[in-house]
């Protein structure tokens, strides 16, 4: 059961609401990720171009609170121009900070943003075959946080459709 | 920048006129305690007495109990928790809309988990009416308490409440019925013995009222307990020392609503009409949550925008200098949408983007029309932003899309 709660955001994250860089879709890109969904509220797609391992050009859209919208948009600016590898290396600590610290209700955006970002870097360097022993085998924990998330509203959506779902199993089993 | 308020559900600006009526008892005159008999207190007294006197004229009756508190939350627990803790003896069953107020909702379950008190939600239909056959099937020997909110709060939805308190009564006669009639306070007429209600809330802050008080009113002869203990002074009820300056307010803004009653609601009604047939009309990928017509209040909007999560579209909004309020899970402490519009069939995609514009009497036409300028270029310029476009199928958690033909 909802209640509302007040927000404090930064004039960083307001300012990136209303003039965000690097926003739209990418016609070429090599890589697009879409993490989220209009289901959870919070959905971000990002778009690169990436050239001799260098992510050359990062664009995003973001369905989303302006935290959400701000995020994507940050992100986009701290890696552009930066290797695959230095912008592996961006926690969504480091993007909380460049922000100017979201409300703590809202680090989910940041680690949605950075995890998704971390998906599209592993995707394209599993797909391209790219030598990259800096990258874990393992997933961190944006890649995780973002998964366990939808666990989450995955569940509470189940729970609410609860009963009509679960006539729908019954007859699909008879 | 033109501003325009659009937001009284959630509280609301003092009206100049119950501004003047407060000051004086700040520290002119009645500004001491009511229950002193000297000069300050008895003046202080005679404003309690008004004010109560001008509740019942609003609620049409003469022989009901007033109690004042500091807002509808402590109106709407005392009800709920005043009564059925009093009449414990008489049964535990206590039954409640699955779209009140949390504080119906919440005391409720308060009730449930500490006292054992059992609580049923009864559901309602896509424009949030109560399923009366459900309702009263419902009503046992065991129910003590019913609690529907005459206007919801969030989707207007104007019950039924004659056609609900037969119902109850019929079934269990000894049964209490207590109303949440916040948002419905001078936008319908609320009359007990019509309305075949025992208790019913209203308050202050969403009528151009002050903050800080509310009303509870008890039909004679409603046991009711107190909630909060102390020295009583004023009222057996509830202990602590009244706000007085806030009551003088409250008592001129009913005042207020009285004397422009048809006017008012007439006009409200057309800006509000307006809003909503050309947003509806002109904006694409609206959803009208809530009833049309007469049994919706009259000052209650409430519209989903897809592709839009509704925390940005408030913000970019107030940006533009129109205030408004949303259901979407993002301005939740539980990140979750709102129950009323889940309650009502509508999806966490089409809740996020919803949009509660509630009005008042000091809008004019030109507002709205800078509202409907506004909104359009708003909700553009987020869909532009949007990873949720018109026309894509909404995406499943975890699903990643690859190479270069995304979105189109």
């Amino acid at each position: 059961m909802a209640s509302r709660m007040p927000l404090r955001y930064s004039k960083k994250v307001i300012e990136l609401f209303r003039n965000p860089v690097n926003m739209g879709p990418m016609e070429d890109a090599d890589v697009v990720v879409v993490e989220g969904s209009p289901a959870c509220g919070d959905m971000i797609a990002f778009y690169l171009k990436v050239r001799d391992n260098r992510i050359e050009k990062i664009t995003f859209e973001s369905y989303g609170c302006a935290a959400n919208i701000a995020a994507a948009s940050m992100l986009t600016m701290m890696t552009q121009g930066k290797t695959l590898e230095e912008a592996w290396r961006i926690t969504w600590k480091e993007l909380d900070e460049a922000l100017g610290g979201l409300p703590k209700i809202k680090y989910h955006c940041s680690a949605l943003a950075v995890g998704a970002l971390k998906k599209a870097i592993r995707k394209y360097i599993e797909e391209h075959g790219i030598d990259a022993p800096w990258l874990p085998r393992k997933k961190v924990y944006e890649e995780e946080a973002v998964e366990e998330y939808y666990k989450e509203k995955e569940q509470l959506y189940q729970e609410i459709l609860g009963s009509e779902k679960k006539t729908k199993e019954s007859k699909k089993e008879e | 920048m033109r501003e325009v308020y659009l937001d009284v559900e959630n509280s609301g600006f003092v009206l100049p006129e119950v501004l003047e009526a407060m000051k004086p008892y700040y520290y002119v005159r009645g500004y001491g305690n009511p229950a002193i008999p000297h000069k300050p207190g008895q003046e202080a007294l005679e404003v309690f007495d008004m004010v109560s006197e001008k509740v019942l004229e609003a609620l049409n009756s003469d022989d009901g109990n007033i109690i004042f508190t500091a807002d509808d939350t402590e109106s709407n627990n005392l009800a709920i928790i005043g009564y059925s803790l009093a009449n414990r003896r008489k049964g535990k069953r206590i039954i409640v809309s699955s779209i009140e107020h949390q504080s119906v909702l919440f005391p409720a379950e308060w009730l449930s988990k500490e006292f054992g008190f059992e609580v049923v939600k009864i559901l309602v239909d896509s424009e949030g009416f109560v399923k009366i056959d459900e309702l009263e099937k419902s009503i046992t020997k065991d129910t003590i308490l019913v609690s529907i909110g005459l206007g919801n709060y969030e989707i207007g939805t104007i019950q039924d409440l004659k056609a609900i308190s037969e119902v109850v009564k019929d079934r269990n006669p000894e049964t209490v019925i207590h109303s949440d009639a916040t948002s419905a306070f001078t936008w319908v007429p609320i009359d007990p013995d019509k309305l075949g209600i025992d208790m019913i809330t209203i308050s202050s802050h969403k009528i151009l009222g002050p903050k800080g008080v509310s009303a509870l009113f008890a039909r004679k002869g409603v046991r009711l307990g107190r909630i909060l203990h102390g020295a009583v002074s004023t009222q057996p009820l509830r202990p602590g020392v009244e706000n007085i300056p806030a009551l003088a307010g409250f008592g001129k803004a009913i005042e207020i609503a009285l004397s422009n009653w048809n006017e008012r609601i007439r006009k409200v009604k057309g800006l509000r009409d307006t809003l909503m047939e050309r947003i509806l009309g002109e904006i694409d990928y609206t959803l009208l949550n809530g009833p049309r017509g007469d049994k919706r209040l009259p000052n209650n909007l409430n519209i989903s925008f897809l592709y839009v999560e509704g925390e940005a579209l408030t913000i970019e909004l107030s940006l533009r200098g129109i205030y408004v309020a949303t259901g979407s899970a993002c301005t939740m402490r539980e990140l979750e949408p709102s129950h009323v519009l889940i309650a009502i069939g509508r999806k966490h995609e089409e809740a996020h983007g919803s949009i509660l514009f509630s009005l008042h009497s000091r809008l004019s036409r030109e507002d709205i029309e800078y509202v409907i300028k506004q909104l359009k270029e708003a909700v553009n310029r987020l869909r532009e932003i949007s990873a949720w476009k018109p026309g894509k199928e909404v995406i499943k958690p975890g699903e990643i899309y690859r190479g270069g033909k995304h979105g189109k």
